[in-house]
């Protein structure tokens, strides 16, 4: 069977594309090259700011707003680029290298895991032995081989970066991949633009950096485009897998609509306006309420005098992790979502008792 | 005499006298005016517009010379160096004269005990108590003593003694002086007293980009000066000029140190609050493998400099850090490496000498 005659192809083959990108947080360059490709016949401009986000616009339609007097709002959508990784600390004596995390590394995930380097070379993570096999170990006891046989065999050097090895497997139609945190993102937001049809609103799609180390490429976003309103699309945790902890998220369920993560507490409107389109459409939803963790909507949602602001999930199971499962269902579902609040009157949003151009002072 | 390198660079003399006056000058965060004072006087010809804003930094511009052709102005590069350093401020006067006393930015309460130290606005002398060793019992003594528990001491019998020559408020820093060992030079407040003085180093000549010199305040307390100073300035890119601990003595087990002394000026990749702009840290690297100047790059393992706050203010600023290494960093007694701070010095005046806007393309 073709990938074309599978549910979902168009998500299939941008999910193919992405998740082979090496990109940890800081380094998102090849991720950036490969999306302004994919991007650039969708929308009317982009540029890179000083952190290497890449910033998309796709103007409201011609006379909507605009007739007005009155700006169209601009929504920031964003979906990080990078992913986490590691960096390399030391290279021993032997060619062994230890190493740090690039972002919120589980390192009970690590034993056997195959990283890669920028220039392509492969290592495998192996692990002192330790008094107390049992017990994850630390960063400390863990390491990289690169089938060096010494130090002087070694090409890379302190400071360098390392992303989890690609690979995109499929399970019972679920797509497997280190790094849908956050490439699926990526997915959903190039999809919007190529579906996107202008209407009251102008859409700011952001690709944002350094997610992964503190939503840093967002802030830094945020306050240059100075959006009116602001979601993020990002994966988020599930609740059904044995003896998971508490949270009423299911995998193909539906888009999750954030209420709260461990950053943030989604704005209460954008997030009514959000079940409203969806159950105006059809489109199965859950609501997500996350005790950790958090994403670029945080960074957003304070950005300059504050923005209102929410986030669109996709139910993950073994985030950061290697072995990331999502469903396909949930990411056409949130982007079906996403177009509905898009493509809408958002005005309602956008300030309370003030005049839409008395939001739109920030640029 | 100048020293030079195997290629014949010029590395020049070392003003130690600019580094001993701020080595000993009393400023922990919050209190950094009596540095600022000496900086005014160190730089005052070689910038312009020399100004402090609200919280105390202190600006300074030296625009590109030659000036950029018709077109594109010269890029704006902010530089920056803090002037606060660790310490103590004191949160009580006891009935019995001692004081207690609370850290400003990040000490370990084992390098405390037993340090002479100085106290207040006019450096009245005192010392950090402990109790000696002939009262300890042996199990107290292997337990490090805890900052709220420990007391300075400035020798009055009674409380209102002190009162008399102590405010609660009062900084209290380490009573050490600056001395000049030969290969090294031994001093507190290296961190970043070292960066200022190379900053005002770099300010001997002209550049093709425009300096905007930033000493910044209460870095160690959370990057807070530098936070305002880049969003005044919104320059184009930025590099902060630290001193940075190495932890370079012998050790058990086989393991690169943070940085190591006398390797050259570390160069940042990573660190706890920030990653450096690959552009900026090519550039670094392309510098001194060109010049056969040494350097190092610094061990991703946490810290965090002002670089932090400078990247992420307003849309973004390209920021690189490049440290000096330092034994014994926020302690009474520092080592730092003449041929360090050469070659520091000399790396970054030949980065800012060759840096242009192609330096910033993607």
């Amino acid at each position: 069977m073709t990938p074309d005659s599978k549910p979902h192809a168009d998500f299939r083959d941008l999910l193919e594309a992405l998740c082979h990108v090496w990109g940890p947080s800081g380094h998102e360059d090849r991720v950036r090259a490969l999306l302004l490709e994919l991007i650039a016949p969708h929308v009317d401009e982009t540029r890179v700011d000083a952190l290497g986000n890449l910033i998309a616009v796709r103007h409201a339609a011609a006379g909507g707003a605009k007739g007005t007097g009155v700006e169209a709002p601009r929504i920031m959508v964003a979906a990080h680029m990078d992913e986490i990784g590691v960096v390399v600390t030391h290279v021993d004596q032997d060619g062994f290298l230890r190493f740090g995390p690039v972002g919120g590394i589980l390192t009970g995930n690590l034993i056997g895991t195959r990283v890669t380097f920028e220039d392509g070379t492969v290592g495998v993570i192996g692990a002192e032995k330790r008094a107390d096999q049992a017990k994850a170990p630390t960063l400390d006891e863990l390491f990289i081989d690169v089938g060096a046989d010494d130090a002087a065999a070694v090409t890379q050097r302190v400071g360098d970066m390392a992303a989890f090895h690609h690979r995109l497997d499929w399970s019972g139609g679920r797509p497997i991949a280190p790094n849908h945190d956050d490439r699926i993102g990526c997915v959903m937001l190039v999809a919007a633009l190529r579906r996107f049809k202008p209407g009251p609103n102008t859409l700011v799609a952001v690709f944002s950096t350094q997610e992964e180390v503190g939503t840093r490429g967002a802030e830094t976003a945020a306050y240059g485009v100075a959006p009116q309103l602001a979601i993020a699309l990002d994966i988020t945790g599930a609740g059904d897998t044995p003896k998971a902890p508490p949270l009423a998220l299911k995998l193909g369920a539906g888009a999750a609509v954030k209420v709260k993560d461990g950053g943030m507490i989604a704005s209460p409107a954008l997030r009514r306006l959000m079940e409203e389109r969806a159950q105006a459409a059809g489109i199965p939803y859950q609501l997500e309420v996350l005790t950790g963790g958090t994403t670029d909507a945080r960074a957003m949602q304070t950005s300059r005098a504050g923005v209102p602001a929410g986030a669109i999930s996709v139910p993950t199971r073994y985030g950061h992790s290697p072995s990331q499962v999502i469903d396909l269902a949930d990411v056409q579902a949130g982007v079906d979502l996403l177009l509905a609040l898009l493509e809408g009157d958002v005005s309602g949003l956008l300030g309370s008792g003030l005049t839409g151009s008395g939001m739109t002072g920030a640029g | 005499m100048s020293p030079k390198t195997d290629n014949g660079l010029d590395l020049g003399p070392l003003d130690l006298d600019l580094l001993r006056r701020l080595s000993e000058a009393r400023g922990v965060s919050g209190d950094e005016g009596r540095v600022r004072r000496i900086l005014v006087d160190a730089v005052g010809g070689r910038l312009e517009r020399l100004h402090a804003d609200g919280m105390g930094n202190l600006y300074g511009s030296r625009a590109a010379k030659p000036a950029a052709a018709a077109g594109r102005p010269a890029p704006r590069v902010m530089l920056a160096a803090h002037m606060d350093e660790v310490g103590l401020m004191v949160t009580q006067v006891g009935r019995d004269g001692l004081l207690a006393v609370d850290a400003v930015g990040g000490l370990d309460a084992r390098v405390l005990a037993g340090q002479p130290v100085l106290v207040g606005p006019e450096g009245l002398p005192g010392v950090i108590g402990l109790k000696p060793v002939h009262l300890s019992a042996p199990g107290e003594r292997e337990q490090p003593p805890k900052i709220k528990d420990l007391r300075v001491d400035i020798g009055v019998d009674s409380g209102e003694a002190a009162d008399r020559l102590v405010n609660v408020g009062d900084g209290v820093t380490f009573a050490t002086d600056f001395q000049d060992l030969g290969p090294t030079l031994l001093g507190k407040a290296f961190d970043d007293r070292g960066g200022c003085a190379v900053l005002c180093a770099l300010l001997d000549q002209d550049y093709p980009v425009t300096l905007e010199a930033v000493f910044t305040v209460q870095e160690e307390v959370g990057l807070r000066g530098a936070q305002v100073a880049a969003h005044r300035l919104a320059p184009d890119c930025a590099i902060v000029l630290e001193c940075g601990t190495t932890d370079d003595t012998p050790k058990e087990r086989d393991d690169t140190p943070v940085m190591r002394l006398g390797a050259g000026p570390a160069i940042t990749v990573m660190d706890r609050s920030l990653i450096a702009d690959r552009r900026l840290v090519a550039h670094l690297v392309a510098t001194a493998d060109d010049l056969g100047i040494p350097y190092q790059i610094r061990a991703p393992k946490g810290g965090g400099t002002d670089g932090g706050r400078i990247h992420l203010s307003r849309a973004g600023v390209p920021t690189a850090v490049v440290s000096m290494p330092c034994r014994y960093l926020h302690a009474p007694a520092s080592l730092l490496a003449k041929s360090d701070m050469r070659h520091t010095i000399a790396l970054l005046r030949a980065a800012l000498q060759r840096l242009s806007w192609k330096d910033l393309e993607r």
